[in-house]
């Protein structure tokens, strides 16, 4: 690894003590000697497994549920359904008010996606739990599932989610997070060219190595541990409290050890019915999806839509962008509004464009509900802007690192949502890249800083 | 109920315990431990034999027998075996081919099962304890309707000349599952091909001969011209498996590109 | 259920367990012996975090039935170190950053011992096909084969 130093030395006292030097990881020696304690390594005697039962269909009215032939299994200390949780309807993001609850913790008269939480099973074994399991009778009536974001969004479209009413969140700003700035139509009619594009992604799983879970011991102060591979524990302790009407005191959340999470551990469905069951039962408990279950039922990224319009002039010059873009969130909120709205204020990328106009939909599906993963909310993004910028630099005979340059940020710049650009460094890392890369630019780009334009 | 497992020393004695219901034969384990944790409540016993017999390999000039417990790891090693080490090494890594045999090979559902297009592709015969030998693509066609008790205890085959080649294809390397894998024994004769056995992987449920293709191959030169009517054969009777590693439609359209590097190369 | 007894040597010490019929390896070593140095990462064979050695064979623990290995001799990355001295490999991996979260490591490790006791000058494919079978999430590959280079490196030079 090279660290260059040339760049704003003037503002630098290059007094550093660490960074620049190697040092070895804090917890590298527990990793190398497989002592690192991740949270499924200590056991517990009397530990109970709690195996879910899982919806089968995409969308669903849940007519009735039989749990009496998986209550009498030999081996079963407790089946839980929506009625023992004490709150059941929640969503993470109430916790900075962006409602409304629109999730059960356990299905209570529909189930809107495949693999949504029905009913826990509780035994002795994890082979007992999923012999009581497959005991449990759940009559469905099926109903017609929404599967695209498209499908979603027609007039006659089943709701996939009553708590919203529609197929789409409703952001304080309507229907969507806007961000418009300067005059997006203006813009259009004074470009020498208008290229409009549209680009789609999949859900993409994390597949962490290790699968989300948490293991509840009660203690004996009326206290619960709960020994988790969250990466988000405040909104798990939290979230969990609401859920269990049960005072944030009587929660002892220990984690910070995650075998992988990649934004994937962020969503909070193991704890809150792993630490209720522990109540119930009074015994320890151990909740650790299966390969199958992380990569089924964890959250994936969105799958997104992006329709990028972009104005552009012959010298190179950005001068409009309207973009909209619609965020599938699956059938619940989770994190997804936020994504969205992020999304929505990083469409004109680190390009300073005069006349902009967004529209970022957070849309609901039948489909697994998707959350946080790297980048949340602007990996997709990214990958349809840049596609879309060496289109542009294409479409004008430019080079696309050229293009760059013209249209980079640098300090000063107004943003699109009104923040005003500073501490900019885009146009040193294109410096320093042309250079690595040898990928040659113009001399004048060479001479360009962040810290001002040449006019 | 739980799950148990039985351990016996000789193969007959595993077999008579394969009568009871609710019954699993064991290999190495990496089909039948793994379903169990996967929660596959189908069995509730899991029944092996630690029987020396079944891992014994014999090579001669005549033929080769590999008893049904030897592992991928065994047939590597063996230095009369070298033209099956690609296959043997085409199945997981290291640790998996230290436990994978090669009779629970012939029970892997597609994308997995590579060894036994190898096998196939050499016209090998599979000794049932309680049916007698059989082709290897008879018992593929009707291992589900053997008896329950019947138990895989060798395969057995014909050495080839210099003339058989194993191509497996996936996504990740040098370890993955397969998108499709091949073998070909490919005799030739004064410049045409005289006799030609393609076995094919992913293109079923299971290994599959590609019968019409063989035929399209006889009489005719190994050049691009010679095999075209081939490649367009092997297309017939196929129904490859859409999964997480390649759609059917893929397999579909790679198919005849790589059995035809594997042909001419 | 009925138990089963179990008794192998771990790490060189002799342990003897019940078990239920039908346990896994890893099961044992995580919950009977108190060994969670090999990991459950997916249970099918796919990920590879449970690597041990049962007779000097790399196995995957978590498709090993525990009572299959009476008898034999089990090694698990927790007992490569003697005392506090790092076995080579422990030491190349600290020192090459070829750590992430972690989970991977103790499998990757045993993968990576298992080739240097049966080929200690390995190229790089060598080392490639060794941990073909263990799957670093975090993508820390390059890292990895790295450091097992340099393991067999520092092997070589303090044999010479």
């Amino acid at each position: 690894m090279k660290l260059s130093k040339k760049y704003f030395a003037d503002e630098r006292d290059d007094d550093l003590v660490e960074i620049g030097q190697p040092r070895p990881r804090s917890d590298i020696r527990g990793h190398v000697t497989g002592r690192t304690a991740y949270f499924a390594d200590r056991t517990f005697p009397g530990l109970l497994h709690l195996k879910m039962v899982r919806s089968p269909h995409h969308h669903a009215r849940i007519r009735s549920i039989d749990t009496s032939e998986a209550e009498k299994h030999p081996g079963v200390a407790r089946v839980i359904t929506a009625k023992d949780v004490p709150q059941n309807l929640y969503t993470i993001l109430i916790l900075i008010q962006v409602g409304p609850e629109d999730e059960h913790v356990l299905a209570e008269d529909k189930v809107r996606w495949k693999g949504e939480a029905v009913v826990a099973v509780l035994a002795e074994t994890a082979r007992a739990a999923e012999e009581a399991a497959a005991k449990v009778k759940v009559d469905y009536e099926v109903l017609d599932p929404v599967l695209s974001i498209e499908d979603a969004l027609k007039p006659d479209a089943p709701i996939v989610n009553e708590h919203h009413g529609r197929n789409y969140y409703l952001y304080d700003s309507g229907e969507c997070r806007k961000v418009l700035f300067g005059d997006v139509e203006e813009g259009f009619a004074q470009a020498d060219h208008i290229l409009e594009e549209t680009y789609r992604s999949s859900p993409i799983e994390h597949a962490p190595l290790e699968t989300s879970g948490c293991i509840v011991a009660p203690e004996a102060n009326g206290r619960f541990t709960c020994y988790t591979n969250t990466q988000a524990m405040f909104f798990t302790l939290d979230n969990a409290s609401i859920i269990l009407q049960m005072p944030g005191h009587k929660l002892h959340m220990v984690g910070g050890t995650v075998g992988g999470g990649f934004g994937g551990k962020v969503d909070v469905t193991v704890e809150p019915i792993a630490i209720l069951a522990a109540k119930l039962t009074g015994r320890p408990v151990s909740f650790i999806y299966s390969r199958e279950e992380e990569m089924q039922v964890s959250s994936p990224r969105a799958a997104e839509k992006i329709v990028i319009k972009d104005g552009v002039m012959k010298d190179g010059r950005i001068v409009a962008r309207q973009v909209t873009a619609y965020v599938d969130a699956g059938a619940y909120s989770r994190h997804s509004p936020y994504g969205a709205q992020k999304a929505a204020a990083h469409f004109p990328g680190p390009y300073t464009i005069p006349n902009v106009a967004i529209d970022s939909y957070c849309v609901y599906t039948n489909r697994t509900p998707s959350s946080a993963m790297r980048g949340f909310g602007v990996t997709i993004g990214d990958f349809a802007l840049e596609v879309q910028t060496d289109k542009l630099a294409r479409l004008i005979g430019m080079d696309p690192l050229e293009f760059r340059f013209i249209n980079a940020y640098r300090d000063g710049d107004m943003k699109a949502h009104r923040q005003p650009t500073e501490g900019a460094a885009l146009i040193e890392c294109m410096q320093e890249a042309s250079v690595i890369a040898d990928w040659p630019v113009d001399e004048r780009f060479m001479k360009m800083s962040s810290r001002g334009r040449e006019d | 109920m739980g799950l148990s497992l039985q351990t016996y020393p000789t193969a007959s004695e595993a077999q008579s315990a394969l009568a009871a219901s609710n019954v699993r034969y064991m290999g190495g384990g990496t089909l039948v431990v793994r379903a169990a944790n996967e929660g596959d409540l189908s069995f509730s016993t899991i029944v092996r034999t630690t029987d020396p017999a079944l891992s014994e390999i014999e090579t001669s000039e005549a033929g080769v027998r590999i008893g049904a417990s030897a592992t991928m790891g065994m047939v590597l090693a063996h230095p009369q075996l070298s033209y099956l080490a690609p296959a043997a090494r085409a199945v997981g890594g290291p640790a998996v081919r230290n436990m994978a045999t090669v009779g629970g090979n012939l029970f892997a559902p597609a994308p997995y099962g590579d060894f036994t297009v190898a096998l196939l592709a050499l016209e090998a015969n599979v000794s049932v304890a309680g049916s007698g030998e059989m082709a290897l693509e008879t018992f593929l066609q009707e291992r589900e309707g053997l008896d329950p008790s019947a138990l895989v205890t060798a395969v057995s085959f014909a050495p080839p000349p210099d003339s058989f080649r194993f191509l497996k294809i996936s996504r990740v390397h040098p370890k993955g599952a397969a998108v499709l894998t091949i073998a070909t024994d490919i005799r030739e004769e004064t410049g045409s091909i005289a006799r030609a056995r393609i076995a094919l992987g992913c293109m079923a449920d299971r290994a599959i001969r590609a019968r019409r293709a063989e035929a399209a191959l006889v009489g005719r030169p190994r050049t691009q011209e010679g095999i075209a009517p081939a490649l367009a054969a092997a297309l017939e009777g196929i129904d490859p498996p859409t999964d997480a590693i390649a759609s059917a439609w893929y397999r579909r359209e790679v198919l005849p590109v790589h059995l035809g590097r594997l042909l001419l190369g | 259920m009925a138990k089963i007894p179990v008794q192998f040597t771990l790490n060189g010490s002799e342990r003897a367990e019940f078990v239920e019929s039908g346990t896994t390896l890893l099961a044992a070593l995580r919950d009977k012996m108190g060994d969670t140095s090999p990991k459950g990462g997916c249970h099918q064979g796919t990920c590879g975090a449970c690597t041990v050695m049962v007779d000097g064979e790399l196995r995957l623990s978590c498709l090993t039935m525990a009572e299959t290995c009476n008898g034999a001799h089990i090694r698990t990355t927790a007992g490569l170190a003697n005392g506090e001295v790092l076995h080579p490999l422990q030491r190349a991996f600290e020192n090459g950053f070829a750590a992430q979260c972690g989970f991977c490591t103790p499998g990757m490790i045993m993968a990576a011992a298992a080739l240097l006791e049966r080929n200690p000058n390995p190229s790089r494919d060598d080392v490639v096909e060794a941990i073909s079978g263990n799957i670093c999430r975090c993508t820390g590959y390059e890292p990895i084969i790295q450091a097992v280079l340099s393991a067999a490196r520092a092997n070589s030079t303090s044999a010479a």
